[in-house]
């Protein structure tokens, strides 16, 4: 009896107050978080402004930056930068989302199991939990390429990519020249190689978040799909992926934030040439690795520049989150209503 | 509507990404100046010059092992910040490259005595299999340089190499993406000799230059040009003999080929005769044997200090780096000053005083 009147009891003035405070502070955090945004906008700004005022929108569409005669344009930066991350995400998610895939269906899994089950192990108290160790490590071996430090992976590109990919690259260049994308030579650095490594750097966000949407697709789904007679793959690619296409947009959108904003790997593999070009395997240059490359030295007149750049790459930022953002709301909206 | 959040992430991860590592260089190094020297140890702080810093730290922990009383932080973040915290005082002593603007030695209240403590050659390194001794002639070098020369077998190549196997290949030429002091002297040499390059170029830390891939740091260009097949860039001296790198004869002023050497190097300082400022570059040396493209890398002091214990350490610090220290500087890559210019800098060095 006293345990069903203690349940029934009001909130203590204390519950009440713990209540209340701890709602504050969650608002209070997240006003901070977008009050930094909002001062890091503004900062940048600031700094930005005699930049803005002297160069102007011409800033945007000039090709020279030439610390010596004054002249700053970043359209090169700003193409390579969009280049390069456009490039990597297909990359990334053609490989993210397979990679998710395999992870959600436990293709892994099933096949220890099969490899278990010939010697009749797969019942054994100790060897049949081999399969969903086997799921669990390769998911953190893919979550782990996240934690490798850019660094690493500019001079995992710089001594092993390059040297691998240049003798196929310069065959693509002698014999299908004529093509755009293939009509410089591979020397070292350029645009091939930062978007391979760029790829690779970006695939955990994808995988790892398409894995947690493809997971969470509700069984029922599943179940009438295969009900309906539809095959394995039928029902993965008609039914799981349009399901959690919502999710995996969002990492894909995530993904992009981080293509867009990589700095160390990309100053060390794009070749840092202002130049634009559609050739894979030509020097270019993104906003980030100018910035990482010019700061250490650069003069009070300098940094303003460099912050209009920052500037130009955080609107780049927004405007590519806000489009996402859109886009995933119409699909959202699309399939959900042909459920 | 679920995204909103997400996007919010991704853009505040790329805005982190694309500060934290532009932010690294310019760290301004503020603790041990206003640090109290804990009992008598004497603390003295510097930042300054990459280029140097192999060599300056091997001094001051030589000096530091022999006199315990004295330790000695340097941290090496480029000669831009070194000059910026010096002018800041947030320093006991600076070190650069490109040694100080006089507007920059004017906002310096407590004057400023520059010292040069040692020099470095720039060479030009390749990577051509099969050819050794690669010579350049001044209008070789230039041309590469500013993209008019793009072929290893090109005339003005082949004509001072006569027996070498030059490729019909392109010259994948490297330069520098960060602005460093080793393009500053680079290409205040190239300025020097080619009147297109100081027209369309020009003497800068991080010029527009027409041609080449961009590597970042000493480091990158070493790595680009070693993994590369036909390439060849500008790197310091020490850089491309410990990475084994073949490194071009130059032609000088007076038209002979030089390899950098010891002894090249010391020729072409020799030839530019030290000012009372001590600042001077020897941009293109005229003798027959120097190695035109060397330069001296300056320590920033303070005319003034306060403190007498500092005072009197940085003196027997810049002592022992300008008499016993000159001997570490060959095998780290470096040009020794020659004897007479160590003498004139030990000169300079009573105009630092101690007072309050």
């Amino acid at each position: 009896m006293a345990e069903a009147v203690s349940v029934a009891q009001e909130p203590s003035s204390a519950q009440r107050f713990a209540d209340a405070a701890f709602r504050r502070l969650c608002q209070l955090c997240a006003a901070a978080a977008l009050a930094l945004v909002v001062f890091i906008v503004l900062r940048i700004a600031i700094s930005a402004a005699p930049a803005l005022s002297d160069y102007g929108p011409g800033f945007l569409t000039g090709t020279t930056w030439d610390p010596n005669k004054g002249r700053y344009a970043i359209l090169p930066e700003i193409w390579g930068t969009l280049y390069t991350s456009i490039l990597a995400l297909v990359l990334g998610t053609l490989f993210g989302v397979a990679a998710a895939l395999f992870l959600a269906e436990g293709f892994l899994g099933e096949f220890v199991y099969q490899l278990l089950k010939a010697p009749g192990l797969h019942l054994h108290p100790l060897w049949s939990k081999l399969p969903a160790r086997a799921e669990d490590a390769l998911r953190n071996l893919v979550e782990l390429l996240a934690a490798i430090p850019s660094v690493v992976y500019g001079l995992w590109g710089l001594f092993v990519v390059i040297p691998t990919v240049r003798p196929f690259c310069n065959w693509l260049y002698a014999h299908l020249g004529w093509i755009p994308f293939f009509s410089t030579s591979l020397a070292g650095p350029g645009v091939l190689p930062a978007v391979l490594v760029l790829s690779i750097m970006i695939l955990p966000t994808i995988t790892a978040i398409g894995r947690q949407a493809l997971v969470s697709v509700p069984s029922k789904l599943r179940m009438a799909s295969y009900g309906l007679g539809a095959t394995r793959w039928e029902t993965i690619i008609g039914v799981l992926l349009p399901t959690a296409s919502r999710g995996i947009f969002g990492g894909v959108v995530l993904a992009f934030g981080r293509a867009l904003g990589e700095t160390m790997a990309l100053a060390m593999l794009v070749g840092n040439a202002n130049q634009i070009r559609l050739s894979l395997f030509s020097p270019a240059n993104t906003l980030a690795a100018l910035l990482a490359n010019n700061f250490p030295e650069a003069g009070p007149r300098q940094v303003a520049v460099l912050m209009y750049a920052a500037l130009v790459l955080l609107a780049i930022t927004l405007v590519v989150n806000v489009a996402g953002a859109l886009l995933v709301q119409r699909a959202a909206a699309r399939t959900e209503g042909a459920q | 509507m679920q995204l909103r959040p997400l996007g919010v992430v991704a853009l505040s991860l790329a805005l982190a990404a694309a500060c934290k590592e532009s932010g690294g260089g310019s760290a301004s190094p503020s603790t041990a100046s206003t640090a109290a020297p804990t009992g008598d140890v004497v603390r003295l702080q510097g930042a300054g010059a990459s280029f140097p810093a192999p060599l300056y730290l091997k001094w001051f922990k030589a000096y530091s092992s022999s006199h315990a009383n004295v330790q000695v932080d340097y941290q090496s973040v480029g000669s831009g910040s070194g000059v910026k915290s010096f002018i800041d005082k947030t320093v006991d002593f600076g070190a650069s490259d490109a040694a100080m603007k006089p507007e920059d030695i004017a906002r310096v209240d407590t004057g400023v005595q520059l010292l040069p403590m040692t020099a470095g050659a720039i060479v030009v390194a390749y990577n051509l299999e099969g050819v050794k001794d690669l010579k350049l002639s001044r209008k070789a070098y230039s041309g590469i340089f500013l993209g008019k020369i793009t072929r290893w077998n090109d005339p003005a190549v082949a004509a001072a190499n006569p027996g070498a196997k030059l490729p019909d290949a392109p010259i994948n030429v490297v330069v520098r993406a960060d602005s460093s002091g080793t393009t500053f002297v680079f290409s205040k040499h190239l300025t020097a000799i080619n009147e297109t390059f100081a027209k369309d170029v020009g003497t800068n830390n991080m010029p527009n230059w027409p041609v080449g891939t961009r590597s970042k740091g000493n480091e990158g260009v070493t790595a680009s040009l070693k993994s590369t097949p036909g390439s060849l860039g500008y790197i310091e001296y020490g850089y491309a003999r410990s990475q084994g790198l073949s490194m071009a004869s130059l032609e000088n002023k007076s038209g002979a080929y030089v390899a950098a050497t010891t002894a090249a190097g010391q020729a072409a300082l020799a030839s530019a005769v030290l000012p009372d400022d001590l600042i001077v570059w020897a941009s293109d040396p005229e003798a027959k044997e120097a190695y035109p493209i060397v330069t001296y890398t300056w320590l920033l002091a303070y005319k003034k200090y306060g403190d007498k214990k500092k005072h009197d350490a940085l003196i027997d610090l810049l002592d022992y780096g300008l008499t016993a220290g000159q001997k570490d500087a060959e095998a780290l890559g470096y040009i020794p000053l020659p004897e007479a210019v160590a003498e004139k800098v030990r000169a300079a060095t009573r105009n630092i005083r101690a007072e309050g």
